[in-house]
């Protein structure tokens, strides 16, 4: 019945206190047979209203919290001086964190838990009210504010100065342009991400060394089933090393060739049943670093997507798209295993330019 | 005291001459205009609640969580430079690691109570942003967000994502193992926006992931340019809620006119202010006795060794949750460019429920078409369909938590990482729709077992055997009191389609009303006094019958 096109009287029925400015009730039931409030219930008395007795226990539970505060404050304060930290033992810094803190504990609950209970206990606790206005300021407020801007608007002619208006709103929005400018400062100038992605340090002849301390490891160190983290022997030292090592760390495996599932052009890409595939997840980054010997999964540890290492790490499982790039390898004179040359494809999460 | 005071005679001389209190107010008065405050404010009016204590919370942790963070920026160093730490952490000793992370050590091994304000600061934070959404469902679930509040619910809900980037920052800042991992995935997903990606994330590493830039860079955001903001839009809040005055929970006496609970001074004044000391009490109680962030188990960030069950805190959780959902292969290269679905759905859907969820109050304003003032707040029984999108919103949220944790769910349960995955995608489609069918069931069945109550009272327990044989259960009233409880809530209708002026029907009215409909259509009435007055007539009448048989 109530619907949008509401009737006056349905809408004074509505008795909310916009009387003045009728507003809609929108599709609210506005029923002339509501019930009625009945008013504010009778005031309730506590014990501590009505027992002096029980006021007294309140009153010094109160204070007594007060005093164990106080204590508390200085009981943390006596901490910080006893329990100090004594280089490389790890018990002293426990001590000195849990005495402190116990310390502080007390001052804190002591006051808290002591305002509180008197706020309930002992204060009055007649409950008062207050009347609401509307949030619309009154009319003539709203008539006056009105009448301002009228004014402004006529002293400075902002509506009639038509060019100076929009010239002025034009400027307004041109002006913050050399702040957004200003930011491509953020990243260094003559460099091109694009570029910096495609490419990591591995290049032909670079030996394969074992994460993290960089020594080369030879083919015949790599047995059935192992898996060895890499990093291309020259990172150690070198320059931007955590940037460098992002892209080109390096999972080692060996495999039973005839578990190994090759496409031709990739076949001389492994040695003897080892393959050497990136480490960085195709999906946002992080590095894939558990590998099941006995599926020859590699699991990634952030969103667990899976990849196959017999099957050119294609994934199995999980929200990655790609394959782990495959580094091409090889074995040099010595017998230690190199990169043919650096992987054919950008490594890592994909971005916009990559194809 | 004033009352052995008043007794004593020479009281009037020591008001006039006015002791240093007086004097001390008088002086500030004269310079300030302080005593208008006082007089406007002293005894404001706040009903209580102890759902209102929610937004406290989140207030008092945020003063925690500056006091804390300041003294963290003493000691703290915000540099990526390399450095080999040599403090009293022994495992970690002669390690190489940045400036940030050996200051973080030192913190926390070598400076007295530095262990307790991280941990006070951590466990802070976490407080923090957890009492904001549980706020936020409070303020949803009871409809507070109506107008006049629809503008604070969104200022409200920017301080949420403003909370959660203060916590990503600074979990950021330490630079160890876990927070260099959560920002690679944050550089990955970054990467596979179309179009900007590869250079937003170039711009904001200053160069090449990890670069050495941006710990510095989170830090002024954490520490200068986000508190700023939260502390902005919290007086923003703040501002609106005392212009709207609090809303209050219907009950007898409470109007949309009126404001019914306690005066500012002294009572709420001392509840609120000893319930800050209760929250940071609680707050170091934690930080006693609860590692959090333990970063020297982690040592410092390296691209390649990560361990299985790393995660973010809880509350990033929603967002790498919504990661691990996305089957496989949602990516493809068209047009010579790659496009990322397997980042961009999550995203997308990410933003369109933070969207929806801030325009809530704007969509629920046109479907009911009410623009009434709501002062008195919602018991979420009596608004049966908000109450079923809030629970269907939480499912959808929980689902994509609870992904965050996959792993965890699968080692723990020993089920298979698969099957985990296959599951929590399944409640995060369907989840919502069966936890709205439930919900809204249960408002209604609470609904009728409340008009059940008003016309027919409560059950007494006692049994009564009726003239022919049967037993019933003597029903009793319930008082006014009570019953207005459960009367006075706001009904509305279906809307109905009306042609409009030029006799036509527009596509936004029939949208609207096919809203109105979903949101009203099994709606329940609050009884009349006319109902009741029949209800009791019954009741009476059966009561009179059966007495005379009785006889
Ligand atoms: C809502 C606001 C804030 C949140 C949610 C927040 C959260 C965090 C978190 C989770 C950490 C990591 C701490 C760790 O476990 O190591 C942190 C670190 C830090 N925060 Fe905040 N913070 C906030 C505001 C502030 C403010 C206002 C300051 C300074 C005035 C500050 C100063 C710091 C400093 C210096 C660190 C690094 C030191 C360390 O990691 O121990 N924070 N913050
Ligand atoms: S980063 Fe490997 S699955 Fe997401």
């Amino acid at each position: 019945m109530a619907q949008d096109g509401t009737s006056g009287t349905e809408l004074a029925a509505a008795g909310d206190h916009d009387e003045a400015h009728a507003v809609s009730p929108g599709t609210a039931v506005v029923s002339s047979d509501a019930v009625r409030d009945p008013g504010l219930p009778p005031h309730r008395l506590r014990v501590t209203d009505t027992n002096p007795k029980k006021a007294k226990t309140a009153e010094r539970a109160v204070y007594t919290l007060f005093y164990l505060s106080l204590a508390g404050s200085i009981f943390a304060v006596a901490a910080y001086m006893a329990f100090p930290i004594v280089p490389e033992d790890l018990l002293s810094v426990r001590l000195n964190n849990m005495f402190i803190g116990i310390g502080m504990t007390l001052a804190l609950l002591g006051i808290g838990i002591g305002a509180v209970h008197w706020g309930k206990a002992l204060m009055a606790d007649h409950e008062a009210i207050d009347i609401r206005h509307p949030v619309r300021g009154t009319d003539e407020t709203r008539a006056r504010a009105v009448e301002i801007f009228d004014e402004a608007n006529q002293e400075s002619g902002f509506g009639r100065r038509s060019l100076i208006r929009n010239t002025l709103i034009g400027s307004l929005i041109a002006f913050p342009l050399p702040a957004v400018v200003l930011f491509r400062g953020l990243a260094p100038e003559g460099e091109d991400p694009v570029e910096l992605l495609s490419h990591t340090m591995w290049e032909a002849g670079t030996r394969l060394a074992r994460d993290p301390d960089g020594t080369p490891i030879k083919a015949s160190d790599v047995t059935i089933g192992s898996v060895f983290h890499v990093i291309p022997e020259n990172l150690p030292g070198s320059e931007h090393m955590l940037e460098e090592k992002t892209k080109a760390i390096v999972l080692l495996m060996r495999l039973k060739p005839e578990d190994l599932v090759e496409e031709e052009s990739r076949k001389d890409w492994s040695y003897n049943g080892i393959v050497a595939y990136s480490k960085v997840c195709t999906h946002v980054g992080c590095p894939v670093a558990l590998y099941e010997q006995q599926t020859h999964h590699l699991l990634c540890p952030c969103h667990q997507s899976q990849f196959d290492v017999a099957n050119h790490a294609a994934v199995i499982f999980g929200p990655a798209a790609r394959p782990l790039p495959q580094l091409p390898i090889a074995v040099d004179d010595e017998g230690y295993l190199v990169a043919q040359s650096d992987f054919r494809e950008p490594v890592g999460p994909s971005f916009w330019e990559r194809h | 005291m004033s009352t052995s005071t008043a007794t004593r005679p020479e009281t009037s001389v020591e008001k006039k001459s006015g002791g240093f209190t007086a004097a001390a107010s008088n002086y500030l008065d004269e310079r300030t205009s302080i005593s208008a405050v006082v007089k406007e404010f002293g005894r404001k009016v706040f009903p209580d609640h102890w759902s209102f204590l929610l937004g406290e919370v989140a207030l008092y942790s945020f003063v925690v969580i500056l006091l804390s963070g300041t003294f963290l920026t003493f000691f703290f160093q915000a540099s990526m430079a390399e450095v080999h730490y040599d403090g009293s952490y022994v495992p970690l000793k002669g390690v190489e690691m940045s400036a940030a992370m050996a200051s973080t050590l030192d913190i926390s091994f070598d400076i007295r109570g530095g262990l307790l304000m991280r941990q006070i600061h951590h466990w802070a934070a976490l407080l923090f942003v957890a009492s904001i959404g549980l706020h936020m469902m409070r303020i949803f679930f009871t409809g507070a967000f109506r107008k006049p509040r629809e503008l604070n619910w969104v200022i409200g809900f920017v301080l949420f994502i403003l909370a959660m980037a203060e916590g990503f920052t600074g979990y950021s800042l330490p630079d160890d193992l876990l927070s260099g991992n959560g920002l690679r995935i944050i550089d990955g997903m970054i990467k596979g926006i179309p179009l900007v990606g590869t250079w937003i994330s170039f711009l904001l590493f200053g160069g090449e992931f990890p670069g050495t830039a941006i710990v510095g860079r989170l830090y002024t955001l954490h520490i200068l340019l986000l508190p700023a903001l939260v502390l902005l839009f919290i007086a923003l809040h703040l501002v609106f809620v005392v212009v709207h005055k609090h809303t209050q929970f219907s009950g007898p006496g409470k109007t949309q006119q009126n404001v019914v609970g306690y005066p500012v001074l002294p009572v709420y004044a001392a509840k609120a202010g000893g319930f800050f000391f209760i929250v940071f009490g609680v707050i170091v109680l934690l930080a006693t006795f609860f590692t959090i962030n333990p970063i020297w188990n982690y040592g410092p960030y390296d691209p390649s060794p990560v361990s299985a069950g790393t995660q973010p805190d809880w509350y990033i959780g929603f967002a790498d949750g919504a990661l691990r959902l996305i089957p496989p292969h949602l990516e493809f290269v068209l047009f010579d460019r790659t496009w990322s679905f397997n980042i961009l759905i999550p995203l997308g859907a990410l933003g369109l429920f933070i969207v929806l969820a801030m325009i809530y109050p704007f969509i629920e304003a046109w479907v009911t078409g009410d623009k009434r003032e709501h002062h008195i707040l919602d018991r979420p029984r009596n608004a049966a369909t908000r109450t079923a999108i809030g629970a269907a919103g939480l499912t959808f949220y929980a689902g994509l938590w609870a992904a965050a944790s996959s792993d965890i769910i699968a080692t723990h349960f020993k089920l298979t990482m698969e099957g985990v995955i296959h599951a929590l995608q399944f409640v995060v489609i369907a989840g919502p729709f069966i936890a709205y069918f439930i919900t809204k069931r249960i408002c209604l069945a609470l609904q009728k077992k409340d008009r059940e109550i008003v016309l027919h009272g409560y059950e007494s327990g006692r049994i009564i055997r009726l003239p022919g044989g049967e037993y019933i259960e003597k029903h009793e009233p319930i008082d006014e009191y009570q019953r207005w409880k459960l009367v006075s809530y706001h009904d509305y209708k279906p809307l109905m389609i009306r042609p409009n002026s030029r006799g036509k029907i527009s596509v936004g009215q029939r949208a609207r009303a096919a809203l109105s409909r979903w949101f009203f259509e099994d709606r329940i009435a609050p009884p009349t006094r006319g109902e009741i007055e029949a209800s009791h007539h019954h009741e009476d009448h059966v009561e009179i019958e059966s007495s005379h048989q009785n006889h």
